[in-house]
């Protein structure tokens, strides 16, 4: 059911989709109105939710620290794993944010007959995830082709060194092929490895589906259906330059699919565990600076009225048994 | 609570059908419900120690600890408030508002699983929910259908979980099955932190009541007696005068040490347990011999005398008030600095809790070695000195006189205890310290010490007798490391920054590997020290032979 539901769902999508786009008026709606509400949307929501998280203070210093601490100067510090500056962080951060580091740690447990437990690399999971997301970020900066007029250098830099290759034609972006497959990886990860599957919830299953299926009807646009390039840049073009228009019958239906469900996780990104994206960068077990001895931390809510058993009172129940004990007491 | 025999368990970790060696619950895991039956939970508060809380502990905070009551695991019946839904739902929300951290872990958790199979509990028991991110989902499924848009209005199919009594003794269960050792923080991608969870769940479970003895009757004695044994001014000072009665069998050198004694330049605080329980006693030798032999002028102190904290298990109340008698006892004896022995989650309160909470710390001053100068500015405002760093400084400045020979009936390793590595990042100092110290030292598997290091199995005021099994489950992934470097090098001593750790893997020796034996790096220190006008040792602090010398 967790897979089945939310691969209906996705299917669902499609459907709307492609009926829509066949429906009078249909086009307008999916092609217009709904990514400039779907841009919204997610521009809204995804800063809601980051204020959301804002809002709530940072109580206590709580870095995870995953080296040797700033200590005595004859101590090699590892001023990245545990940084004390801000540099540090910065440093640790990034290597977090563009390298993934604490899943290239990852090893996998296994349990042998003694009983003997013995811990082996497992670096495939970072290896995917991190082909995922650089397929995903170069394939959103190829698609500004569709949005910029001239198409900045940037972006014709990228689609040649993604084609370099040069197979086929159109030519073969190898990060379409790497995201499929990176997909595809994620997913029979999920389903294959028996602990992965039973934590995994309707809620992973169905971004997976559905960006597997803007990635798949986008490469259909491109290597099959062959879609009217022309004609959707000047749709494309209109929407960034809030002059929007269609041209009737040249697009493509397979088009108003990919962007249906592109809209549909831009819609979908902010109330999801996709906010991973931003949550990383604001999580308190990474971004601060292992200082709390050198510089006091401060709590906004901590309560000043929680104090100490006083020692007055301390005195006045054991001041016989210390006085016989020779321990000093402030009061005879 | 009898436990099986190890060879029995062994068979049953590595053969037993669990997650762990591949077998897969028929049941979701949401289906699979919490049974509580002997052996598998600590036992729950004492009605009057509850009582005790409510009126001496917190009089001003009702509710914060639930009504007291005597209540049983096993029962249909916990006696719960009748609106106690409701409290839970309220807490979380207060939560919400208090801790970023809780926002960001519920919402940011992929569930790409690699926080599994890093958990002690999960390795030892195969039990599913035991996975760190199961555990935080029990929390969560909550958060997403009361506080999340999805959740209220889709309920079950966006992971939503009514709460429900069943939630509830599963919290009960895993947040007591959780020892907030870190290790899945350092693994996860988002740095999801289970230790922020296990601290949010318990505080919950509290406000309805729900806890263990063996947190709550520690935190009383803490608060009432000044450490967590109970231990009543004057038996505090007799038990540390037994300890120089014997260093002076040993090693005919008579110490006197102070208690509560204004003016002293530095204040000491340890864990209790280092003054009254074995091994811990020869840990707290140690540091006697070593404040003797450079001359410290320090005193104990019988109101602050508990360095651990309760409180960091219970709640941020609870921990806030029990730390606050450090400062408090500094102030009122004037020293200048505060010295801490050898113990992991009060290393975590005092580094990473202690200056917001009880701080700022201005009358005391920024902690300088007497004896070399050295400033520690890594303590500049908390000023507190971990004892591994007091002593390792000592030794880079030659002031101590060693003879690591005295240790050469050691086969040594080094144990990184969970709160020292991960929320501290102490793991070089103790190392340099063992390097001068012992001659034979061997490390644990890369995967198992420093930050990977592997909980003892029985941290936050798990190191109950009724819950054995589990603990030895637990404990197995230690146990296993250390058994590698038994069998490989003959190691026979596994030393720690730690006094949970000293009490808990001495029960975790015994029952994997018999033969280790467990104690502080500060006895291996007090082992080697060359006194001033001592007499020949024949015996380290355990009145052990030393080599050469048996017979």
């Amino acid at each position: 059911m967790r897979i089945l539901s939310p691969f209906i769902a996705v299917l669902a999508l499609i459907a709307v989709g492609l009926v829509a786009a066949q429906v009078p008026g249909g086009q307008a709606l999916i092609g217009i109105v709904l990514p400039y509400l779907a841009f919204a949307l997610f521009l809204g929501g995804f800063a809601y939710r980051v204020l959301y998280w804002a809002k709530s203070p940072v109580p206590f210093r709580i870095p995870t620290t995953c080296g040797q601490a700033n200590s005595l100067p004859w101590i090699k510090q590892n001023k990245i794993d545990c940084p004390s500056s801000k540099l540090g962080v910065i440093a640790r951060m990034f290597l977090e944010v563009f390298l993934f580091r604490s899943l290239f740690r990852n090893t996998k447990a296994e349990m042998y007959e003694g009983p003997k437990l013995v811990y082996g690399s497992s670096k495939f999971l970072w290896l995917f995830a991190l082909m995922f997301h650089y397929c995903f970020l170069v394939i959103v900066l190829r698609h500004m082709r569709l949005f910029m007029d001239p198409v900045p250098g940037f972006v014709a830099a990228l689609e040649f060194g993604d084609g370099f290759l040069q197979i086929g034609a159109p030519v073969l972006y190898m990060t379409d092929a790497i995201f499929l497959g990176a997909i595809a990886f994620l997913f029979l990860r999920r389903v294959m490895l028996s602990n992965i599957r039973y934590i995994s919830l309707s809620a992973d299953y169905f971004p997976l589906f559905l960006i597997f299926s803007i990635a798949l009807t986008g490469i259909l646009m491109r290597y099959v259906f062959r879609a009217d390039v022309v004609a959707i840049k000047q749709l494309t073009h209109g929407l960034a330059t809030f002059t929007p228009a269609i041209v009737a019958g040249q697009i493509s239906p397979v088009f108003f699919i990919h962007v249906f469900l592109v809209c549909a996780l831009l819609i979908y990104l902010p109330f999801s565990k996709l906010m991973h994206m931003a949550g990383v960068f604001m999580s308190p077990t990474r971004n601060m600076i292992n200082n709390s001895r050198m510089v006091r931390h401060i709590n906004p809510w901590n309560d000043p009225n929680i104090k100490p058993h006083s020692y007055a009172g301390y005195e006045d129940e054991f001041r016989e048994f210390m006085k016989e004990g020779g321990i000093p007491v402030e009061k005879e | 609570m009898a436990i099986m025999k190890a060879d029995k368990l062994g068979v049953s970790v590595a053969k037993g059908p669990s997650l762990m060696t591949g077998a897969v619950p028929k049941k979701d895991w949401p289906d699979v419900e919490a049974i509580f039956k002997p052996g598998n939970y600590a036992y729950p508060a004492k009605k009057e120690m509850m009582e005790y809380h409510s009126q001496k502990t917190f009089p001003n905070h009702p509710g914060l600890f639930g009504e007291p009551r005597d209540w049983d695991p096993e029962a249909d019946d916990w006696k719960l408030p009748e609106n106690w839904k409701e409290i839970i739902l309220n807490g979380i929300k207060e939560r919400l508002d208090k801790f970023r951290s809780l926002k960001i872990f519920m919402d940011c958790c992929v569930r790409c699983g690699a926080c599994a199979d890093k958990c002690h509990f999960f390795l030892g028991t195969g039990d599913p929910k035991n996975m760190p991110v199961l555990r935080a989902e029990l929390l969560r499924s909550v958060y997403r259908n009361d506080f999340t848009l999805g959740g209220k209005i889709l309920g079950k199919i966006a992971g939503g979980r009514e709460m429900t009594f069943g939630v509830l003794k599963e919290w009960f269960m895993y947040f007591y099955q959780c020892t907030e050792c870190r290790r899945c923080s350092v693994f996860c991608p988002y740095g999801i932190d289970t230790a922020e969870i296990t601290m949010m769940g318990r505080e919950l479970l509290h406000l309805v009541g729900v806890n263990i003895n063996w947190i709550m009757e520690p935190a009383a004695n803490s608060n009432r007696t000044g450490n967590h044994m109970g231990l009543q001014p004057h038996t505090f000072k007799d038990n540390i005068i037994y300890l120089c009665d014997d260093i002076e069998e040993i090693t005919g050198i008579k110490i006197e040490p102070t208690f509560n004694r204004k003016g002293a330049e530095v204040l000491f605080i340890t864990p209790s347990a280092d003054v009254f329980a074995e091994p811990g006693i020869y840990t707290a030798m140690g540091y006697l011999l070593l404040f003797h032999h450079i001359g410290l002028d320090y005193t104990w102190s019988t109101y602050a005398s508990e360095g651990g904290n309760f409180g960091l298990f219970t709640n941020n109340e609870m921990m806030k008030k029990l730390n606050g008698k450090m400062y408090a006892e500094a102030k009122r004896l004037g020293v200048k600095w505060i010295l801490g022995g050898e113990c992991g989650h009060m290393w975590r309160v005092v580094h990473q809790y202690m200056d917001t909470m009880n701080g700022p710390a201005d009358f005391l001053e920024v902690p300088t070695s007497p004896i070399t100068g050295t400033r520690f500015d890594n303590a500049a405002s908390t000023k507190m000195v971990h004892i591994s760093e007091f002593t390792a400084d000592l030794i880079k400045h030659g002031k101590l006189k060693l003879d690591p020979k005295r240790n050469d009936h050691r086969i040594a390793t080094y144990h990184d205890s969970c709160n020292p590595a991960r929320a501290m990042g102490l793991i070089e100092e103790p190392r340099y310290v063992l390097q001068n110290v012992v001659n034979n030292f061997h490390e644990m598997p890369e995967n198992t010490i420093r930050e990977s290091t592997f909980c003892c199995g029985s941290g936050t005021g798990l190191n109950t007798d009724e819950i054995m099994e589990l603990r030895m489950r637990s404990g197995l992934p230690r146990a296993n490391a250390v058994k590698h470097v038994r069998d490989k090098h003959a190691v026979n001593m596994l030393s720690c920054v730690c006094a949970i750790d000293r009490a808990t893997l001495t029960s975790l020796m015994n029952y994997w590997n018999p033969d280790v034996e467990v104690c502080g790096v500060s006895e291996l220190v007090g082992n080697a020290l060359v006194m001033e006008g001592e007499k020949e040792r024949e015996t380290g602090l355990r009145f052990e032979p030393l080599a050469g010398m048996e017979g």
